[in-house]
């Protein structure tokens, strides 16, 4: 059998046809009998039935299935309008009429072939206007047709009831229409009817059954013989549709008592529309021509249906389980056979769960129901949710119009009202295949993100100024670098600095040690210029340093993360130191190790705080929290003070003073901070000097002192050297001075080293050497400020166990 | 081309007959009746594997005179039954199991479906029209 095409009206007018001759309520397969009947009706000769019949495939069959039956309801038509019967012919002819019927058992049909063509020619679509479930064809216009009329067609007793409901039209259209009622029906369901969600159609047929009892009852309000068909037109736009069906009110009892009231009605109808549908024949076929999609969702009902759906679940891009939805469609008092196939329309993806296009969908396909309208065999297109907004969401065939399947769709008509033709449009943005799509795009998107991320991990160690690692320098440090590079000249000279700080980084610690030794150099020169930055920048940076100091043991190697070599304490410029600084930051464990260490444990204040805890109050300020430990400790134990790195820092940078001034600063200034680190860098030697020199914390801050004297003029530069490092260093240093043992450490780690040539253009050979010479200060301090890292320990249990007496023994001075 | 198709529940009712010739119906359900014997049988023959994979689709399970039984049975114990016309020019293997593909597919489509309880008789319409595509047409 070839598909069919039917047109809106037809479809309603074919579905409720078969509806009709359904009679063992199978919705398969028309009865023979009461499709015989009907062909019967249509008052053809009886050889054009018997060819109709064939054509169909009813006689290949054995019985009428929906397609057979709307395909010789199509034949009949062509018959009717005298056409030769042709296959082909089904979908080529166009605007064909209705099929008509007549009287007899058949009148209904005939009614509504009437009220079809009338309803049509009325553009019953549009009477809704409001977009509410579209009616039945005809219907609605033949009851606007008004003519109660006298039923041109016999009355048939059978369908009906239902016209009736529509107020304003002349019935007598539309009580031909009420045959079929069950679809037309719906718009009077809309009314608040609840009509028995149970087979609509089958229910209103008169013959059937209680559906009706709905419609009748619309009928006895209405006027009665008119309203057939008024039904339609006066159907309730969508809101009432909602709040009628909403309310899920017991649908059957109505029903029930309806029936009775059927027969009589429907005559008087009948009888309307026998009149009428003469008339209306006319605008049916001015009908039939433009409706709208019947299944489109005005912007009230699908508002509803989005409140309904943020009931169940708020996250209106989520899903609705089956469940849910199951219980909450239960409610509509729908058979579950229909709600079940419901599901299975509008469950698109067939997931188990209804996501907010799907919801509205199925809503709307339960109040289509519950207003009589019957279930699409396939989901209709404006329903469809749009999942992959691509795609033409294809499958579902343009339903209405499509093969006699979908009669229920036809019946709905289009009366739904123009507004809607966009709803679809605006599916799209709901769909979930935005959902999907978002979902891809993020996907894609954080897969940029951890590329970014990816680019930017990899720290080309080997760049000489700002590492790949986390960048925490400040611009001043970054900056101050700079000015060491430039300063330093040649970063042979401090290539030590960031050696030290890691011996296999070497290359970028070189480089490192350059910068730093170039920042330095320009500190130096600029350096009071710039040491205010420097200052500005210290307070950040001691404490990324001192955060980073925290790991005792990394301050040795400063390295772990790139470069921020620590410039072992030789380094004049401290470049080292103040690439410790620098960079500390960065790798934070490494170089913060020895300005940082300073701060945490506190250390370098250690020295400091007993000497210059006066001048240094100031900065101590900054240094406190860092070197608080340390403070406490250069009192509890001044032994340790001189093994403090602030101490080593200290003699670093006294050497440097020594040796030259700017790199002495910022190294002793570093050192000051990074303490341990520096001096460990430096060299075990000055370090464990100062170790050594530890029981001479008096000395170590004499040495502080002095280094304080020679760092004294010399801070000034370092600190534009080193801007971030120096600037605590500096500011402890001078301030608290971490510690005359830091300047003894680093005037010795100085010493031990040729004092750093400022110039940064030394030989090569001199620069080589003194790497090398770096390099071995740098493992040794790194020793150092290890060993000096365990003595700060000790010290700190030393001087916990000493409060504790301490304590013990004051309640009993009490006493 | 099916002649009957069946789908039995894992307690071994029905839980769906349609037979095309409506008049066979009888010797149709007769027919798969015992064929759940041939099901049962070959379920129970991987009995010490039952880990392993085990094949859905079953196979041939009875041929007669007049037709085919091929039977598939689903990881849940239902299992699905096609009755073929011998007469029909033997459709291939692959066609049987592409049948019964499209039937699980469309059983699992059902059983998503949250006003289905399982155990009910399919009434689904979605389902039905899968089935009606793959039977013989009446003639």
């Amino acid at each position: 059998m070839e598909s069919l095409t039917l047109s809106d009206v037809e479809q309603k007018y074919y579905s409720d046809l078969f509806v009709y001759c359904d009679t063992d309520n199978t919705k398969k397969v028309a009865s023979n009998g009461r499709v015989l009947d009907l062909f019967r009706a249509a008052q053809l000769p009886s050889e054009v039935v018997l060819q109709i019949t064939e054509l169909c495939g009813a006689t290949r069959l054995g019985h009428f299935g929906r397609s057979q039956f709307y395909i010789a309801l199509k034949l009949i038509a062509i018959a009717q309008s005298g056409l030769p019967l042709r296959v082909e012919s089904l979908n080529s002819v166009k605007d064909l009429p209705l099929p008509r019927f007549v009287v007899g058992k058949n009148e209904a049909e005939a009614r509504h072939a009437a009220l079809y063509q009338d309803t049509d020619s009325q553009g019953l679509y549009s009477s809704s206007g409001s977009g509410v479930i579209p009616r039945p064809p005809g219907r609605g216009h033949q009851n606007k047709k008004g003519p109660p009329s006298s039923s041109s067609v016999p009355v048939h007793e059978v369908i009906q009831p239902l016209a009736p409901t529509i107020e304003p039209q002349p019935d007598s259209t539309s009580p031909v229409v009420s045959p079929h009622q069950s679809p037309p029906t719906s718009p009077h369901s809309w009314r608040k009817h609840k009509r028995q969600p149970s087979g609509g159609n089958t229910d209103r047929q008169p013959v059937v059954s209680a559906a009706g009892a709905v419609w009748t009852q619309f009928r006895e309000t209405q006027t009665g013989p008119v309203s057939g068909d008024g039904m339609w037109s006066s159907h309730s736009p969508p809101p009432t549709v909602q709040e009628s069906w909403v309310s899920f009110t017991a649908d059957t009892p109505p029903s029930s008592a309806l029936p009775a009231m059927h027969p009589s009605s429907v005559q008087e109808s009948t009888t309307i529309r026998t009149v009428a549908s003469a008339a209306m024949t006319n605008e049916i076929q001015r009908q039939s021509s433009g409706y709208d999609d019947p299944w489109k969702i005005t912007d009230e009902q699908r508002q509803y249906y989005i409140n309904q759906f943020k009931t169940i679940q708020p996250d209106l891009n989520g899903f609705i389980p089956g469940s849910a939805a199951k219980e909450f469609f239960t409610k509509s008092k729908l058979p579950i056979l229909e709600l079940s196939h419901i599901w299975e329309l509008s469950d698109f993806d067939k997931d188990g769960a209804l996501t907010l296009d799907e919801f509205c969908a199925a809503f709307h396909l339960v109040v289509a129901r519950k207003n009589g309208y019957d279930l699409p065999e396939k989901l209709p297109e404006s329903l469809m949710p749009k999942l992959i907004d691509l795609d033409d969401s294809a499958e579902v065939p343009e339903p209405t119009t499509d093969v006699g399947y979908s009669g229920s769709p036809v019946e709905v008509t289009p009366n739904k009202s123009p507004s809607m033709p966009s709803l679809n449009q605006t599916w799209p943005e709901m769909n979930q295949s935005n959902e999907w799509e978002t979902f891809s795009e993020r996907s894609s998107s954080s897969q940029t993100l951890t590329q970014f991320d990816s680019n930017i991990a990899p720290a080309d160690p080997d760049t000489a100024i700002v590492h790949p690692v986390p960048i925490r320098m400040t611009p001043s440090k970054i900056h101050m670098q700079e000015m060491e590079l430039k300063r330093t000249g040649s970063d042979h000279n401090h290539p030590t600095s960031p050696l030290l700080a890691k011996p296999p980084e070497l290359p970028e610690e070189a480089k490192l040690t350059a910068s730093m030794k170039f920042v330095a150099a320009n500190t130096g020169g600029d350096g009071y210029s710039s040491s205010d930055s420097f200052t500005s920048d210290q307070e950040p940076i001691t404490r990324q340093r001192s955060q980073s100091g925290t790991s005792p043991e990394a301050l040795k190697v400063v390295a772990p993360p790139p470069p921020p070599p620590r410039p072992h304490p030789s380094h004049s410029r401290s470049s080292s130191l103040d690439m410790n600084r620098t960079f500390a930051a960065g790798s934070a464990t490494g170089q913060q190790q020895p300005a940082t260490v300073a701060y945490p444990p506190a250390v370098p204040p250690r020295p400091l705080p007993t000497q210059t805890s006066g001048s240094h109050a100031g900065h101590r300020g900054e240094a406190e929290g860092v070197s608080g430990g340390g403070a406490v400790l250069t009192t509890t134990s001044p032994q340790q003070i001189p093994q403090q790195p602030n101490f080593a820092d200290f003699s670093q940078f006294q050497a440097f003073a020594a040796s030259e001034q700017p790199s002495s600063l910022p190294e002793v200034d570093k050192h000051s901070e990074t303490g341990q680190v520096d001096k460990s860098s430096e060299g075990a030697g000055p370090l464990r000097t100062v170790k050594s020199d530890s029981q001479a914390e008096d000395r170590a801050s004499a040495t502080v002192s002095t280094a304080k004297g020679s760092s004294g003029p010399l801070a000034p530069p370092p600190k534009p050297v080193r801007r971030r490092l120096k600037s605590e260093d500096e500011l402890r240093p001078e301030d608290e001075q971490h510690g005359p043992q830091k300047s003894n450490l680093i005037a010795a780690v100085l010493a031990t080293q040729p004092s750093i040539p400022r110039s940064i253009g030394k030989d090569k050979k001199a620069i080589q050497a003194s790497i090398r010479r770096n390099k071995e200060t740098n493992t040794v301090l790194a020793r150092l400020n290890s060993e000096l890292q365990q003595q700060l320990k000790d010290l700190l249990e030393e001087r916990i166990s000493l409060e504790v007496q301490l304590e013990q023994l004051r309640p009993f001075s009490h006493l | 081309m099916a002649v009957c198709i069946a789908v039995i529940a894992k307690e071994n009712y029905p839980l769906y007959i349609r037979s095309v010739p409506t008049q066979n119906e009888l010797k149709f359900h007769y027919t798969v009746h015992t064929s759940l014997d041939v099901v049962e049988e070959k379920i129970s023959a991987v009995g010490k594997a039952m880990a392993d994979q085990r094949e859905l689709y079953l196979g041939l399970l009875y041929p007669t005179e007049d037709y085919k039984v091929y039977g598939y049975v689903t990881n849940s114990k239902v299992k699905f039954v096609i009755v073929v016309d011998s007469s029909n020019t033997s459709l291939r293997d692959n066609e049987i199991r592409s049948m019964f593909r499209k039937l699980h597919n469309s059983f699992t489509d059902v059983m998503c479906n949250p006003f289905y309880n399982p155990g009910d008789p399919i009434q689904s319409k979605a389902f039905d029209g899968i089935v009606s595509g793959m039977m013989v047409q009446p003639s």
